[in-house]
Parts: structure tokens; C-alpha cells; sequence
């Protein structure tokens, strides 16, 4: 019947369009944001980095990409560099198994659990700042770290934790490693929460011992959890700014120094703008192409279905 | 449905709440509200018009910050129609805001800088205030110190005090060590040290974390090697090429390697806490700090010690062997206010007249905060080792200002940097401080 047809047709379309205004308004202002507040200013610190500018007059003097050369020969930004690779490393050699064991451990029911639990991600909540005075008020020479140090009998092992350029660093990384556990074992939790326990018990029946359950059962499936903690950790060592900043503002002698830190140090310190964006873009370059390769190689299973089909 | 709908309206209710939040918490302490001001009435000394203007200032401790908050007080008195709204910041987190906020669209109206190479970079920006004619009827009797706020001729800033680098000394920890009299030469400066660890005191305390106090040693041990003209020459030309900057840097290595400072000093910040080297200083846990005019204000909020000013004493820095600066030339600078182009004029530049004035000037130096800009005014400090400080700048045949601000801001810095850097490293060449004038950008 003709009738029917156009209807059809008028039908197919008005869902067309429906779906259409619904993806532009919901997607609309997160789009808007998005674009104006990451991308454009992404865009224009590449622009600024091509001038030597110190934030006060005009832009005139293009220098092209001078201030990356002046960068990479820069001693102390190749340390610079090195220190958040090794901090990098460091937060997924140590905090995973750590995250990994502690989440574990709170994954079975024991009296005073939920205790337990609150006890170990209260540091995550404290602000960085709170973290930072807090630490460096402890770790003073003989503060309250190095008190109970000797009081536990290992007082051969005090250094000067903030002062020490050869202990700054680590110092740093244990401090980090306070703050943010909890966030990797909240995470692991609540990966654990997804997997059923019948599989845990099958295998237990089919004589597993727990150390097998864990190794072959538990671990696969909690890969794409770690897998995401991964990304987070390893994207937000790569930036890491506040806490290093407080403790020891990246010294002594830029000791402690991430690239973050060397950034604030030299484009607001030192008032040379264009060169610290240089380095805010060489950051943004480490951070992207670490995202790429990362979602390209070790996500890709986690987002199939999702992002190699169309959305229906 | 019906639950679907009360979960929308919800919904809806949230997003707007945390908008209109986030919306009205953009306005913070810098409000550049100056209304219509009389632009015409140069010669009046009070505007017409309702005037607020913000005052960026680094008094953020007592005393001084209860001093000005009287000062604010007594200049409303005088001038019903001008408000000063008193915005006070820590000293480092000051530094670093003031450039953005230069940049940006409200810049302060009254702001904080010291003067010189400094205050020329931030001219720059366009948006400081060259208030030569409001100023020009009484700024010469500030005398001749007050012409580093001088840009190109023109008067951009005002000082409302000056400041001499010296040390400052513990009067009971030296009779504790058996020091009669303050050292006149570096070696007897070693001995005394010395003498000090021998009766269990720390000698001498830096604030090596914020690298600033590091500079102070460096560029004294410059300042006696070199003569006034080349250090003149080297913060015009930005090079620190003449020899006797290697010898300062020998100089400064031979002293370190003496152990004169606190444990893990170059984890010490300068101020603001306890045991910032300031803090150790007024505590009791170290003898000397060679430091500013403003250290017993600085100190006395970090103890409880109601003595302390009394407790202080002063001394030049001494005297090295050979050098061919003058033993009697000091490093100091002051510091000063702008006003920026957002001010209202002629309010702004009255109210940084009012600061110079002898009553103002009274109270300020009382706290401790520093020397006075206003000559008038130096029979007022309080703080008995200060008159020795301003006895010694007054009589100093020349006064270096510090590196950092006699040079243009990024070799400035990078020299504070490296000087800090050395610090952790010392060695007797020095070539990383004099290669960092001219530094990244």
C-alpha cells in the first residue's frame, strides 16, 4: 500500500534526525569544552614554543624550534627526563604488585575489613598539598621518621631524606607511593568484584592450591583492570608535579626534578614563557605517544566490540 | 515513567547547581572594581569618586601584616574615598602569580616588586604605570636609593623600604661559644665557627631549598673581589666574565668547605615555618643567618620568644683577604609598589605618598620589616641590631643591589639557580653560575 511506504520513509527519517539532535546536544557542550580547553590551547602552546617570549611583551622574536634544541642539550632536563622515567618505572615494578597483593588480601572477608579498607585509601583522598607539608615536616632531620627509625633499631640506615641528592628522588617516590596506592587497590577491588567466585571455586574443587586460583585464574581475568590501572599510572607519572614540587620544589639542585617541575621552574620561575611551553609540549609528545602506542597494543581487546564496530 | 522523570528533573537540578557554582566562584581576591575616577584633577590629592583599589603585598606574617592593615586603617581615615583592599601573599607564591596576573586582563592595582632589572622586564608587559608626574613634587627627598624604581628615567614604582644584606647573630649563642666580638675577616668568621661546633651549636644557618639565600653568599663573596665598577659593568652587559667572579666562587667553595651550615641544609627553606632557617635562627638552634634586614620579622612570628629582637646583633659581612671590592660595600636593594595601568590615578600614587610619609614610615620599620626609605624616619627602628644594619648601609660607599633583581629577570633567576645548583656540588671554578646569565631562552 503506497500509503504505508511514505509513511516509512517520513518515520526512518524523523528517528534520523532525532538521533542526530540528541548526539549533537548531549555531545555538543563536552565537545565545545573539550576542543577550547585542551585541543586549542594545545595548538597555541605549539605556536608560543616557536618564539622566545617572556610573558610580558609582544611575540617578536621567532626563533623556530630553538628552544627544543635548547632543551634536549640541556643537562639538566635530560635528568629531568630520566628522573619521571625512573619514577614511572618504579610506580608499576612496585606499586603494582603492591596494589595487586593488598587488594588481594582485602578481597577475602575478614573481621574489620571494611576498617581495613577505609585505612588504606584515606591517603588517597588527602589533598597532594596536605600530603606534601606533612612528609616534609616528618622527614626532617631528626623528625619523626628518623625517631622511630632509631627507635626500631635501624638507625645505620637514616639519611637526610629531603636534603640527600642521592636519596631525594626516592624519598620522593615513597611519598607518591602513600598517596596513591589506594587508588590502585581500590581499582583492583573493584575488578576483583567482577569475577565469579564459582570459577574460583571450581577450580579449587578441580584441586587447585590458592597460589594456582590466583596465577590462573583470578590474574587473567583481572588483566584488563591492571591493564587500565597501567594506563592511569603510567600517565599520570609522566606528569607528575604537585608533591615533588612541595617536598623539595625538584631540588636540591634539581635532584627531584620531573619534567613538570622543570617546566613551572623555567617558564614561570624564570619568567622564560616560550620555553616552558616548549617543554609543556614535549611532555604532551611523551603522554600522546605513550597513549597511542598503549591503546593500539595492550587495549586494543579490552575496547573491541566498542570501538571496531559501529555504534548501532 | 514516572521515576524516569523524577530522575531527570534531578538531573537537570544537579547540572544547574554545579554551574551556576562554578560560575560564581571565578571571582577570588583580585576584584577590578575601579569605578569612574577623575582623570582630569591631576592636581587634587583626593578623588571624587568612589575608588577601590586591590594592594598585592608579600606581608603575609605579623607583625608587619598587622601593620599594614593599621596603615590601611589610617589612610581611609584621611581619604573617605578610597578603599584599599589588602591581598597578602607568601613571598615565593607572590613571585610566581605576578607575571600571569601582569598578563592578564585585571591585574592588581597596587603590586609588590624590588625594583631595577626586574621591575624593567615587567614595564614590558605594558601594564605598569608611569606615574613620574604624580610623584615627581616629593620623590627626591626619598634620596638617591629610591631611583632603582626609575625605568628609562620615568618613575615607575615607589620604595617604602630598604634593605641591606647582612649577618644576623645570636648574642647568647656567641657568649655560650666564648665569641667576644663579632668577626671582621673571613678567616676569624672560620674560627669563630669553629669555636661554635667545639661548644655544640650550629654555626651558621641557609635556607638553601628556596635558592635565593644561596645567592646572598655568592654575591658578597663578588662584591669584595670585585671592584664596583666591574660589577656595575657585568649587571649592564649581563656577563660575569671578569676574573673576579672565579675568585668569589674559590672564595665561597673554601668557606663550604669548612662546614659552617645547619644539617641537610639544602632541604631548609628560607621563611614561613619553623624550621626554615629564619626559624632555627629565632629558636636558638643556630648562631648566625647572613640574611636581610628583614629577618626579625621574618623570625619572630616562629617563636614564642617575646626577647628575640633583643637577642639578635648585626654584623657586616667581613672582610676577604686581598679582595679588590671595598670591605665597607653592601648588597641590599628595598622594596617598592607600582601601580598598574588598571589603578585609579591620582589614588594610587597618594597612597604609595601616604607609605613614604614619617608616620607611616614609623610604623613600618617598627615591625622590623626593614630600613626606611624615607631618610626622615631612621632614628624610629625599633629593633636595636637594625640601627647597626642601617649604620652600615648609610655608610657604605657604594650599595650593590642583589644579582637577581639588577639583572633582567630570566638570567636573574638562572643565576639564583645556579648558584643553588653549586651549592649541592661546590667546586672552586664556579663556571656553572657564570654561564647561567645567559642560560635556557
Amino acid at each position: 500500500m503506497p500509503g504505508a511506504v511514505r509513511r516509512g520513509a517520513r518515520d526512518r527519517r524523523r528517528r534520523k534526525l532525532r538521533k542526530g539532535a540528541e548526539l549533537t546536544i548531549l555531545l555538543g557542550p563536552g565537545l565545545v569544552l573539550f576542543l577550547g580547553f585542551v585541543l586549542a590551547p594545545i595548538v597555541v602552546g605549539a605556536y608560543y614554543s616557536l618564539y622566545n617570549w617572556d610573558g610580558l611583551g609582544p611575540l617578536t622574536d621567532f626563533t623556530g624550534l630553538h628552544n627544543y634544541k635548547i632543551a634536549f642539550n640541556d643537562p639538566a632536563f635530560v635528568q629531568a627526563i630520566e628522573h619521571t622515567l625512573i619514577l614511572t618505572g618504579l610506580a608499576l615494578v612496585i606499586q603494582g604488585p603492591l596494589s595487586l597483593g593488598i587488594a588481594l588480601l582485602l578481597n577475602r572477608k575478614f573481621r574489620g575489613r571494611a576498617l581495613m579498607r577505609l585505612v588504606v585509601f584515606a591517603p588517597y583522598v588527602l589533598p597532594p598539598a596536605v600530603t606534601a607539608v606533612m612528609w616534609s615536616l616528618i622527614l626532617q632531620p631528626g623528625g619523626f621518621v628518623d625517631q622511630v627509625m632509631k627507635s626500631a633499631g635501624l638507625g645505620g640506615l637514616v639519611q637526610l631524606w629531603l636534603a640527600n641528592v642521592h636519596v631525594v628522588l626516592y624519598t620522593n617516590f615513597a611519598v607518591l607511593t602513600w598517596q596513591y596506592l589506594g587508588f590502585g587497590i581500590v581499582l583492583l577491588l573493584a575488578g576483583l568484584q567482577g569475577i565469579p567466585v564459582e570459577l574460583r571455586e571450581a577450580a579449587a574443587i578441580d584441586g587447585a592450591t590458592p597460589w594456582q586460583v590466583t596465577w590462573r585464574v583470578t590474574l587473567p581475568l583481572l588483566a584488563p583492570t591492571l591493564r587500565i590501572w597501567g594506563f592511569i599510572t603510567v600517565i599520570g607519572s609522566l606528569q607528575v608535579f604537585d608533591i615533588i614540587w612541595l617536598m623539595t620544589q625538584g631540588g636540591p639542585a634539581g635532584a627531584s626534578d620531573s619534567m613538570a617541575t622543570y617546566m613551572y621552574r623555567t617558564g614561570f620561575q624564570n619568567q622564560a614563557f616560550s620555553y616552558g611551553t616548549a617543554i609543556a609540549i614535549i611532555m604532551f609528545i611523551f603522554c600522546f605517544a605513550f597513549s597511542l602506542i598503549y591503546q593500539r597494543y595492550a587495549l586494543r581487546r579490552d575496547t573491541a566490540g566498542a570501538l571496531t564496530r559501529a555504534v548501532a | 515513567m514516572r521515576s524516569s522523570r523524577a530522575l531527570a528533573v534531578v538531573a537537570l537540578a544537579v547540572t544547574t547547581a554545579t554551574a551556576a557554582a562554578a560560575c560564581s566562584s571565578g571571582s577570588s581576591s583580585s576584584s577590578p572594581s575601579t569605578s569612574t575616577s577623575a582623570s582630569g584633577s591631576s592636581s587634587s590629592a583626593s578623588t571624587t569618586a568612589k575608588v577601590t583599589l586591590t594592594w598585592w603585598n608579600n606581608a603575609n606574617t605579623q607583625p608587619l601584616l598587622g601593620v599594614f592593615n593599621n596603615l590601611i586603617k589610617q589612610f581611609e581615615a584621611a581619604n573617605p574615598n578610597i578603599t584599599i583592599q589588602n591581598v597578602p601573599l607568601q613571598n615565593e607564591l607572590f613571585k610566581t602569580k605576578i607575571t600571569p596576573a601582569l598578563r592578564g586582563n585585571s591585574p592588581p592595582d597596587i603590586y609588590q616588586q624590588w625594583g631595577s632589572g626586574q621591575q624593567a622586564t615587567q614595564v614590558q608587559s605594558g601594564k605598569v604605570a608611569d606615574i613620574s608626574s604624580q610623584v615627581s613634587p616629593w620623590i627626591s627627598s626619598l634620596g638617591t636609593p629610591a631611583t632603582e624604581w626609575q625605568t628609562n628615567g620615568k618613575w615607575y614604582g615607589v620604595p617604602y623600604d630598604l634593605h641591606v644584606v647582612g649577618f644576623w647573630y645570636r648574642k647568647d649563642l656567641f657568649a655560650k661559644a666564648g665569641i667576644t666580638s663579632p668577626p671582621t675577616t673571613i678567616p676569624q668568621l672560620v674560627s669563630d665557627d669553629a669555636k661554635l661546633r667545639a661548644a655544640g651549636i650550629t654555626p651558621i644557618t641557609v635556607g638553601s631549598k628556596d635558592g635565593w639565600p644561596d645567592a646572598f653568599w655568592w654575591e658578597y663573596f663578588a662584591v669584595r673581589e670585585c671592584s664596583q665598577s666591574t660589577i656595575t659593568q657585568a649587571m649592564s652587559s649581563v656577563k660575569l666574565n671578569a676574573p673576579c667572579f672565579t675568585k668569589a666562587s674559590a672564595d665561597l667553595n673554601a668557606f663550604v668547605k669548612t662546614n659552617p651550615f645547619e644539617t641537610g641544609f639544602l632541604g631548609v627553606p628560607a621563611q614561613s615555618v619553623p624550621n626554615s632557617s629564619v626559624g632555627l635562627l629565632a629558636n636558638g638552634k643556630a648562631a648566625m643567618e647572613l640574611q636581610g634586614d628583614w629577618d626579625p620579622a621574618a623570625g619572630a612570628g616562629l617563636t614564642s620568644d617575646k626577647n628575640l629582637n633583643n637577642q639578635l646583633g648585626w654584623f657586616p659581612f667581613p672582610a676577604v683577604p686581598g679582595g679588590a671590592g671595598s670591605p665597607k660595600a653592601v648588597l641590599g636593594g628595598g622594596d617598592g609598589y607600582s601601580c598598574t595601568t588598571s589603578a585609579a590615578e591620582p589614588a594610587c600614587a597618594t597612597f604609595l605618598q601616604f607609605l613614604t610619609s614619617a608616620a607611616a614610615q614609623k610604623q613600618i620599620v617598627g615591625a622590623g620589616a626593614g630600613l626606611p626609605a624615607n631618610p626622615a624616619a631612621a632614628s624610629d627602628l625599633t629593633v636595636p641590631a637594625e640601627q647597626d644594619a642601617s649604620a652600615a648601609n648609610s655608610a657604605a660607599p657604594y650599595i650593590a643591589e642583589y644579582f637577581d633583581i639588577a639583572l633582567p629577570t630570566t638570567p636573574g633567576q638562572n643565576l639564583d639557580n645556579a648558584v643553588a645548583k653549586w651549592f649541592a656540588s661546590p667546586e672552586p671554578t664556579g663556571s656553572g653560575i657564570i654561564s647561567s646569565v645567559s642560560g635556557p631562552a
